[in-house]
């Protein structure tokens, strides 16, 4: 009875007040809150997974499939069962490490992926490090010359860089660098990396294109972030105390601009795992897109939905960092 | 000996939209000797800031110093580039600005940006850099001068942010100071303190400046020449005693006139019936706890009455609780606790529960006119909608109506196809006050409505709400932190600090002691239009208003406690404060009895001039 009631009683839950509001506090509430959007999507995904057309026991059957054979080869994937029974299976399997079995490879979908996932990784993580220090200085160095010449040059090129589509960039790469200079190979399938000038050579097209996608993006937020400050009090106060301009810039409006460059940042990299299926095919990347795409073609459920929570994990790893970013580099939400 | 700055024939032109250029300044020169205070006074748009700034040869985005010459010692500013540019700013001339809010960066510690200037220019080593920096801290009477350099901006407050910022000013011993505004965006209060320790730094270190300012009383206190400017042009220049005294501009004259508001007539009789009666109000926001409380209490055990007819002004500073009343009386924030009364009966606290009829009969005027109309709607259309909502006039009657509107406010009626970024602010108010008036509401709640506007274009709008209540017979709650507006145009007053009305009474009670402490305080602290009168008050009118987040008083005591200087130890910080009814009807929260607090009381009986007391006095 007593247990019954201490159960009921929200003060169960309540928090003491001095815990609120203190940074320890707001990472715990977007800790919280981004483990509860994952598990929002992983239902978003198994639902929309089952909508899609055609039977995964269908498919691997092709022209052999007799009623019969279907319904066993369904048996056997556990796809008789109710939805909400296969949900809690696989989101059990989820948590265990275990994500099924590859309806059309026959392999579990975990050593599918540990092939894939390393490489996709590496190839974002080049891209992040060429890209995202480029990107900040085109946008730091645009604000700071905001209407002259050198801001104009640089959106010139920027909008001109997210204009051109992705293949078409890949495919002239590929016909200068590998076609007519013959300086690098045309497909990059990352076989053999181990000294450092193959690495180049393998990474240089794949990491080349994406960037261009990428740059554009952040090199725009960044622009927009850092002029917003440019125009604040505190960066006039700076400019009549004599302070030059690189250091207005990198000192003052820079600090300031964390937060929304961060999420500019976070969502451009987002890109890099999941949105990068024309790069992996045209140059033969073995990337988890891919992967994940011929899944799609295949009706290869548990390989589909293992991907796309992969991808969604990432993308709400990289927004929450950003957001912590934005966070700690706040005195006022550090300093209460 | 020649004169420290010298400016001829400045003129400033700011670009327009069509490749055109507009002049801002026109033809400006003044110069100013050693050790001398020049004050430039103007309404907004007076090119007041743009002269200031141009000291530093700096001009906004957009605007550009097109003529004439800049001297400070043997500098010639408008002859340099960009690094005789960077050598001279923060370094031979430095800023001040209006909101040090805004002109602290919010990420760096406030001693990081207070030497910054001296090292930049490398006048000291970090190291002496951050000594004098205490030193500065120490003098301008700022609390704990050792330890607040390692704060952020939002752990002072405004008061102590603006005196750092003259710290900050003064950190490279520079030959001139500009000062652009720099207690305008305080309370009254704090200003004082702030002015006071400007004036004494500036004596101390024999700083030659430049004190930009709208308000002519600030500026008798700190400047010893005054040039009064109109749109950007000169109009006057002279001794402060001089322009005081004896002003020869027509502009000039009407400065000073505004600057002195003269009371309007009287409302209804004082025994007229009550149209709106609080009681025992408590309401804030946040989340609602368990005894019914809000988080954040903001409003406690408040008691008013408004009669018919009658205008009931409500004063205190930012914070008090008094845009949360109206907001109260609207509907717009619930109450916690007490009941608001309409012509006796209960107004429900929620906005959904409120019939169309209690809309109608009490509307608010919000501040800032800029925000409140819809930029993309035409003024007609502004003023037909209340029309439409409230008595369902559409069409011909409805057109009819807003021009007698737009004439009651005295706007033409021509104004009604034009959109309000077409109208000037004065202009804005007075269609933010039609729009009230649409609805023909018996109570106007106005929230400040003439801060934002020149003391001129204020005093036209407070004459326009006086007319209108003697016309129209509506009542009013005149929500203002100051007091000189409300003396004018308010039958009673009442006092509100951090929630509390601490002081309550009519016109004439406000006018003589006694006054609750924070009271007297409030109207000790409005400068006077005469040089000397900051010289002339006591050393200290109260305690320094403790940081942000130093958290109140406990619960139920009285909210002035870490403010008071007449508190008394082992009662005031141990019994909640009686609320004694003083003879005349005057309400006051205090320990202190009528007579007692007469005695103490800076502001005497026999008005203006003879405020002065020393301090020994008061101990």
């Amino acid at each position: 009875m007593a247990e019954a009631r201490a159960l009921a009683s929200p003060r169960r839950f309540a928090v003491p007040a001095r815990w609120r509001g203190t940074i320890a506090w707001l990472v715990a509430n977007r800790l919280a809150s981004g483990a509860l959007t994952l598990v929002i999507v992983s239902m978003v995904i198994f639902v929309i997974t089952g909508w899609l057309p055609g039977d995964a026991a269908q498919e691997a059957l092709g022209q052999s499939a007799t009623p019969e054979t279907i319904a066993a080869l369904r048996a056997q994937y556990g796809l008789d069962k109710p939805p909400h029974i296969r949900y809690l299976h696989w989101l059990q399997g989820l948590l265990t490490g275990n994500l099924g079995q590859s309806f059309t490879a026959n392999l579990p979908v975990t050593e599918l992926i540990a092939g894939r996932l390393p490489k996709s990784l590496l190839l974002a993580a080049v891209t992040a490090a060429v890209s995202v220090p480029i990107a900040l200085t085109i946008g730091i160095l645009s604000a700071m010359w905001r209407g002259r010449a050198l801001d104009r040059a640089l959106n010139l090129a920027t909008l001109s860089m997210v204009a051109v589509p992705e293949f078409l960039v890949a495919t002239i790469a590929v016909l200068v660098f590998a076609v007519k200079l013959q300086w690098l190979p045309a497909l990059s399938n990352a076989v053999d990396v181990s000294t450092p000038a193959q690495f180049v050579r393998t990474y240089a097209m794949p990491v080349l294109t994406l960037c261009f996608v990428v740059i554009a993006q952040m090199a725009r937020m960044t622009r927009a972030a850092v002029i917003d400050q440019l125009s604040a009090s505190y960066v006039e106060m700076a400019v009549l105390k004599g302070a030059r301009p690189a250091r207005v810039a990198l000192r003052h409006a820079l600090p300031n601009a964390i937060g929304p460059i961060a999420n500019a940042v976070a969502l451009s990299l987002s890109y890099l795992l999941g949105g990068v299926v024309i790069v992996e095919t045209i140059f033969n990347y073995p990337g988890l897109a891919s992967l994940m795409v011929d899944a799609v073609t295949n009706r290869d459920m548990p390989m589909v939905q293992a991907c796309a929570m992969i991808f969604c994990f990432a993308y709400l790893l990289l927004v929450l960092i950003a957001d912590l970013v934005a966070i700690l580099s706040n005195p006022r939400l550090r300093h209460r | 000996m020649s004169a420290l700055v010298e400016v001829q024939g400045l003129s400033v032109v700011v670009r327009n939209a069509d490749g055109g250029e507009t002049a801002i300044v026109k033809d400006v020169s003044f110069s100013i000797p050693k050790g001398r205070v020049l004050a430039l006074i103007g309404e907004s748009g007076s090119g007041k800031t743009t002269i200031a700034l141009s000291l530093l040869g700096y001009a906004r985005r957009g605007c550009r110093i097109a003529g004439g010459s800049i001297r400070i010692g043997e500098t010639q500013v408008l002859d340099l580039d960009d690094e005789g540019l960077y050598a001279l700013r923060g370094a031979k001339v430095s800023y001040i600005a209006q909101s040090a809010a805004a002109a602290f960066n919010p990420m760096k510690t406030i001693m990081d940006q207070v030497v910054e200037g001296a090292v930049i220019h490398g006048t000291a080593t970090r190291a002496a850099a951050e000594a004098k920096a205490v030193e500065l801290f120490a003098a301008l009477a700022l609390p704990d001068p050792k330890g607040i350099g390692a704060r952020y901006p939002h752990q002072v407050s405004g008061g102590q942010l603006q005196r750092l910022m003259a710290a900050m000013a003064l950190i490279t011993d520079p030959e001139l100071v500009v000062l652009d505004e720099p207690t305008t965006a305080l309370d009254v209060t704090t200003q004082i303190e702030v002015l006071r320790a400007f004036k004494k730094v500036v004596r101390e270190r024999g700083a030659t400046a430049v004190y930009v300012s709208h308000d002519l009383a600030v500026v008798a206190q700190m400047a010893d020449q005054i040039l009064v400017l109109s749109d950007g042009e000169m109009r006057e220049i002279g001794a402060t005693d001089d322009i005081l005294v004896r002003p020869r501009h027509a502009y000039t004259q009407s400065l000073l006139a505004a600057a002195a508001p003269q009371p309007r007539g009287e409302g209804a009789a004082k025994d007229a019936a009550a149209l709106l009666e609080i009681r025992g109000l408590v309401a804030g926001y946040g989340r609602v706890g368990a005894d019914g409380m809000p988080a954040t209490r903001v409003l406690d055990d408040i008691d008013l009455t408004i009669a018919r007819g009658r205008t009931l002004g409500v004063i205190g500073e930012s914070g008090s609780g008094k845009t949360t009343l109206a907001r109260v009386v609207a509907g717009l924030v619930p109450a916690a606790r007490g009941s608001v009364l309409f012509e006796g009966q209960p107004l429900p606290t929620n906005l959904t529960e409120r019939t169309r009829e209690q809309f109608r009969r009490i509307q608010i005027v919000f501040q800032n006119a800029d925000t409140v109309l819809n930029p993309a709607h035409s003024i007609a259309r502004i003023l037909a909608r209340p029309l439409a909502f409230y008595h369902g006039v559409r069409g011909e009657e409805a057109a009819k109506r807003i021009a007698r509107l737009l004439d009651l406010v005295k706007l033409p009626a021509t104004l009604a196809t034009r959109k309000p970024a077409e109208l000037s602010g004065g202009q804005k108010q007075r269609v933010n006050l039609a729009r009230a008036l649409a609805a023909e509401p018996d109570l106007i709640l106005c929230d400040e409505v003439t801060s934002a506007l020149d003391t001129v274009v204020g005093a036209a709008v407070l004459d326009l709400l006086a007319e209108l209540r003697r016309e129209l017979g509506v009542s009013l709650m005149f929500i203002s932190h100051d007091i000189s507006t409300v003396r004018a145009v308010c039958d009673d007053v009442a006092v509100l600090y951090s929630g509390c009305k601490v002081d309550s009474g009519r016109r004439k009670d406000i006018a003589a002691p006694p006054f609750h402490p924070y009271a007297d305080l409030l109207i000790s602290s409005v400068p006077e239009l005469r040089s000397g009168w900051l010289d002339g008050l006591p050393a200290r009118l109260a305690v320094e208003a403790p940081a942000p987040g130093a958290g109140k008083p406990p619960p139920g005591l009285c909210t002035f406690l870490d403010r008071c200087p007449v508190r008394i130890a082992g009662l005031c910080d141990q019994v909640a404060p009686p609320r004694r009814i003083l003879e005349g009807g005057k309400e006051i929260l205090c320990h202190h009895t009528g007579a007692e607090l007469e005695a103490v009381q800076v502001t005497k009986a026999s008005g203006p001039g003879s405020r002065r007391r020393d301090e020994t006095e008061r101990i």
